[in-house]
């Protein structure tokens, strides 16, 4: 029968053998050659519009990357999303809304009207686009093989 | 109740009532403005109703870990706490930065990034706040005339979750490297230290509740949290499958993250198994309700329904959907909501001498707030798989689909209603046991 001893050896062990691998796979994952993050591309106005995505707490109604509230779309292509909706005038129409001074109300939901400038509206665009080239491993909106063929015919 | 110190924590189980009712307050709102009725939004957007929500959350379980850190550990070390009048500067300067960030999240003032919302100047407070925190519990345990693995694995939980705050106070330029430090706060918290914490009072409490000898109930609280971490740890690669990192985190975060069950499967056999061999039969029945239906709640919503949607094959469709506050909703409340309830509910009595064990009321009040929490996975849960077919399937609109799933927060908000009624009964009998007093330490418990 285990002795609390045993038990207690176990618990110490294995922490500390999986914290060790965990801190591995994390330096492993983000070194030259296995890092996806697209850190490459990274300018001084993605780096303005991520601060000004963070400023306002867009990730409290949005989500991006799959992370946020569920209350606003998923932003991870959307400059794509929206060029396929208005003729390739996506990134006019998001700059629209960021700067627009009165809460844009697609469907009813409101969203924050935050009347950005010309400037932080292009940052937070730049932002957008970097988000949309990252490899996320098959993410996108529509998953399924499926959905794919049925939605692309 | 042994040591007249311990008396510190029943305030800081009232200041985490007050902000358990706050968060709910909050939370109200989000589910209205979901159904069309957001007359708050020039004050209370959905973003500020839910960075107070989650951040409130937080700060009313940690201020229940608190609480019951200060009544656990005298009575485990044997001694009273080191400083009482320090406990109290630590209980204000809580409450203080609490308010000052939630305050802030209504002019604008965050950061946003999810759970970790404070702004940063603020966290170096949080830091301090915690500093003290522990300082006096370790001092405490170490200066006492035992140090048993109850007081250690509870003491080191705490330890650790301050230490993982600190990577969250790193700045990235890269949304993808902020989101994969971010978890290393989050995850490593709820499904790692946090644990820990539960476990903790998860062993105080049946020691106390069940009669069953210390010696069994620690050894298995070892094999518990051994089983947390080696599972918690590497499973926090189901945070990283989509966000921009290696492919390596789709199968190490999926094996891992598939064995978390395990820990807390664990849990609730060890609670359900210790109260089987028990001998003693505590009056207190309401504390043991809590504490068993801490161990099985947790098993369910952070157990079985975690599992839901860990594995990358199914992670891929349910990733940023309502089904992530499925899970979430009753794994918060089954593994620390209620385990911070179930630890005020022993302690009470305890603090204030007043034995109010076998009310109607109290038992009313676990009923609703559980049944009330799983209607509200359940709305959740529903919502959150329509959304997936609608969207990741059939391709619609997400307003559109948001549209035709708002049904489903109609009944989340009925359950809801059912969530706070149990939740107001328990406050009334909180507030009906009276304040803690010396004279209660002559009463046995």
């Amino acid at each position: 029968m285990l002795s609390k001893k045993q038990a207690r050896a176990f618990f110490l062990g294995g922490t500390l053998v999986t914290f060790l691998i965990f801190i591995g796979l994390t330096v492993f994952s983000l070194s030259e050659g296995n890092d996806q993050t697209n850190s490459e591309n990274l300018t001084e106005s993605v780096v303005r519009g991520k601060n000004i995505w963070e400023s306002n707490n867009c990730m409290g109604c949005h989500t991006i990357l799959g992370e946020g509230a569920y209350y606003a779309p998923e932003l991870t292509k959307v400059v794509d999303r929206l060029n396929l909706k208005y003729d390739g005038q996506g990134e006019e129409v998001l700059k629209s809304i960021l700067m627009s001074e009165v809460p844009w109300q697609p469907n009813g939901r409101k969203m924050v009207a935050y009347g950005m400038t010309d400037q932080e509206a292009a940052d937070v665009v730049e932002f957008f686009k970097w988000i949309g080239e990252i490899d996320l491993n098959g993410f996108d909106r529509i998953v399924s093989p499926l959905a794919k063929d049925n939605i692309n015919n | 109740m042994k040591y007249k110190s311990q008396k510190v924590a029943y305030w800081f189980f009232a200041l985490s009532m007050l902000l358990l009712v706050l968060q709910i307050t909050y939370g109200f709102i989000m589910g209205f403005a979901r159904i069309g009725f957001d007359g708050l939004h020039e004050f209370i957007p959905f973003n500020t109703a839910r960075a107070v929500h989650t951040n409130l959350l937080v700060v009313w379980l940690l201020s229940g870990f608190m609480g019951a850190a200060y009544y656990i550990i005298p009575e485990e070390a044997q001694r009273e706490l080191v400083s009482v009048k320090l406990a109290y500067v630590q209980l204000i300067s809580l409450a203080v930065v609490g308010v000052v960030a939630v305050v802030g999240f209504h002019f604008n003032i965050w950061e946003g990034r999810k759970f970790l919302e404070i702004p940063r100047p603020l966290d170096f407070l949080v830091v301090v706040n915690v500093l003290l925190f522990l300082g006096l519990i370790l001092v405490t345990l170490f200066k006492g005339k035992r140090q048993t693995t109850t007081a250690l694995v509870l003491s080191m939980g705490l330890l650790f979750a301050a230490l993982l705050y600190l990577p969250g106070m790193l700045p990235f330029d890269s949304q993808t490297l902020d989101s994969f430090f971010r978890w290393w706060v989050v995850h490593l918290w709820v499904e790692g230290v946090w644990e820990l914490i539960m476990g903790g009072i998860l062993s105080f409490l049946l020691i106390k509740l069940t009669g069953v000898d210390r010696e069994v109930i620690e050894k298995w609280l070892y094999v518990i949290v051994g089983l947390t971490f080696l599972s918690g740890v590497l499973g926090t690669g189901h945070h990283y499958y989509y966000i921009g990192v290696n492919k390596i985190w789709i199968i190490v975060g999926g094996i891992f993250s598939a064995l978390e069950p395990l820990a807390f499967l664990a849990m609730a056999l060890f609670a359900v198994n210790m109260y089987r061999k028990g001998e003693k039969k505590h009056p207190n029945k309401l504390a043991l309700y809590w504490t068993l239906g801490a161990a099985i709640t947790s098993f369910v919503g952070a157990g079985l329904l975690g599992f839901a949607h860990t594995l990358p094959q199914t992670n891929l469709y349910t990733h940023g959907t309502l089904v992530t506050a499925m899970h979430g909703h009753l794994a918060f409340w089954g593994a620390y909501g209620m385990i911070v309830l179930s630890i005020i509910s022993y302690s009470l009595p305890n603090m204030t001498g007043r034995k109010l064990y076998d009310s109607n009321r109290g038992r009313m009040a676990f009923w609703m707030a559980n049944i009330g929490m799983i209607g509200m996975t359940v709305a959740f849960g529903v919502a959150g798989v329509a959304q997936v077919y609608l969207e990741r399937k059939f391709g619609m609109d997400f307003m559109q689909v948001q549209k035709e799933i708002s049904i489903h927060f109609v009944v989340l908000i009925i359950c809801a209603t059912l969530f706070t009624s149990g939740i107001i009964l328990y406050i009334i009998d909180f507030y009906k046991h009276g304040k803690p007093t010396d004279e209660a330490l002559e009463i046995s418990q």
